[in-house]
């Protein structure tokens, strides 16, 4: 899932202030999983900015929507019919969301009340960890299942590096080696002999960010 | 047993403390109240085993939302005792009612909860 974090209130209120009649959308997509952006983070962040705003001695009309998906376009046009009625856009999607927003209302503000923070799981309730850069070339099958390019603090193709003590990366000492843990792995399964000894070409970037926004075309799908 | 406790105490009934969600909190100072309290069981005594921890961190994160709203977390406050301890229970409503009144009332009723925001960032200044 993609996984996002509330931005401190403060910060939203600041972002809100000018306005006086808002529209406060949640997704009940990865940022309800996430407990970011979902229809419960929605009613507590609508009650938290009313309540700032009484407490300023203002007052704040917050129209409450959670969306199935802030990024298809079909679930976007549902909030159509009273969307011209407010002046701002308060999203608390990820980052696609609020700008599926900006997109298709285009007059008015689309605001981002989450900070998107990257694509992975969660290991325990509360807590999210990264798994996937999306770099568009998957080489899981060569790693034993571990990204390198995720894991790995430099996205190395042949480590570990120098950085790499007891099992742990330099930049933190709770942060796990990704290639400590790709080699315990290969070899548990039995394949560190076949796998590591092969060195990984350079790999192509261009899949990744470094070729400029990406776009996907199924032909099969497309009308 | 026949005792008193004040009159401003409005008891709201759920099944365990655990039911209490963040927005439960919030939603009672948004609509004015000066103060809110939890009462949960004994720590350790839960008989849903975790309810009232995880009752006693939600109103951890609702303290940390109000500071940032303007309205002193001191407003809310949770109280551990058992159903047995009927004095304790008028105790900690004296103790409260005496606390909040000594508060004042809610910046959501004055429109002045600028004025807390800015003593935090004084102190935290200093």
């Amino acid at each position: 899932m993609i996984v996002a974090q509330a931005k401190p209130i403060e910060d939203i209120i600041a972002m809100i202030d000018r306005y006086d009649k808002i529209i406060l959308a949640g997704c009940k997509a990865c940022v309800a999983v996430c407990a970011a952006g979902g229809e419960k983070e929605v009613q507590l962040l609508a009650s938290a900015l009313k309540t700032a705003r009484k407490t300023a001695g203002r007052e704040i009309e917050i129209r409450e929507v959670t969306l199935e998906r802030q990024c298809d376009p079909e679930y976007v046009e549902q909030i159509r019919g009273f969307a011209g009625d407010y002046q701002a856009i308060l999203s608390i999607a990820c980052g696609v969301g609020v700008q599926y927003m900006a997109e298709h209302y285009k007059t008015i503000p689309a605001l981002p009340g989450l900070n998107t923070s990257f694509m992975g799981g969660s290991l325990e309730q509360g807590v999210w960890s990264e798994r996937c850069q999306g770099c568009g070339t998957c080489i899981l099958h060569l790693t034993g299942g571990i990204c390198p390019v995720t894991r790995c603090s430099k996205s190395l193709f042949n480590g570990p590096c120098g950085g790499s003590s007891k099992g742990k990366c330099e930049v933190s000492p709770e942060m796990e080696c990704g290639w400590q843990l790709i080699i315990d792995r290969l070899k548990a399964l039995g394949e560190f002999e076949a796998r590591f000894v092969e060195l990984f070409p350079l790999k192509d970037w261009s899949t990744s960010r470094d070729a400029g926004q990406r776009k996907i075309i199924r032909e099969d799908l497309k009308q | 047993m026949r005792l008193d406790y004040p009159t401003n105490v409005k008891i709201v009934r759920v099944p365990c403390t655990g039911r209490v969600d963040d927005v439960h909190l919030l939603k009672a100072f948004e609509q004015g109240m000066d103060g809110v309290y939890v009462a949960g069981c004994l720590e350790g005594e839960c008989h849903f085993l975790r309810g009232n921890l995880r009752a006693k961190k939600r109103v951890g994160h609702v303290k940390r939302i109000l500071t940032a709203l303007g309205i002193n977390p001191e407003r809310l406050q949770m109280y551990n005792l058992s159903a047995a301890m009927g004095s304790r229970f008028v105790e900690i409503a004296r103790e409260m009612t005496e606390k909040v009144r000594a508060l004042g009332p809610s910046p959501v009723t004055t429109g002045k909860g600028r004025e807390f925001v800015e003593e935090q960032q004084e102190e935290k200044k200093q």
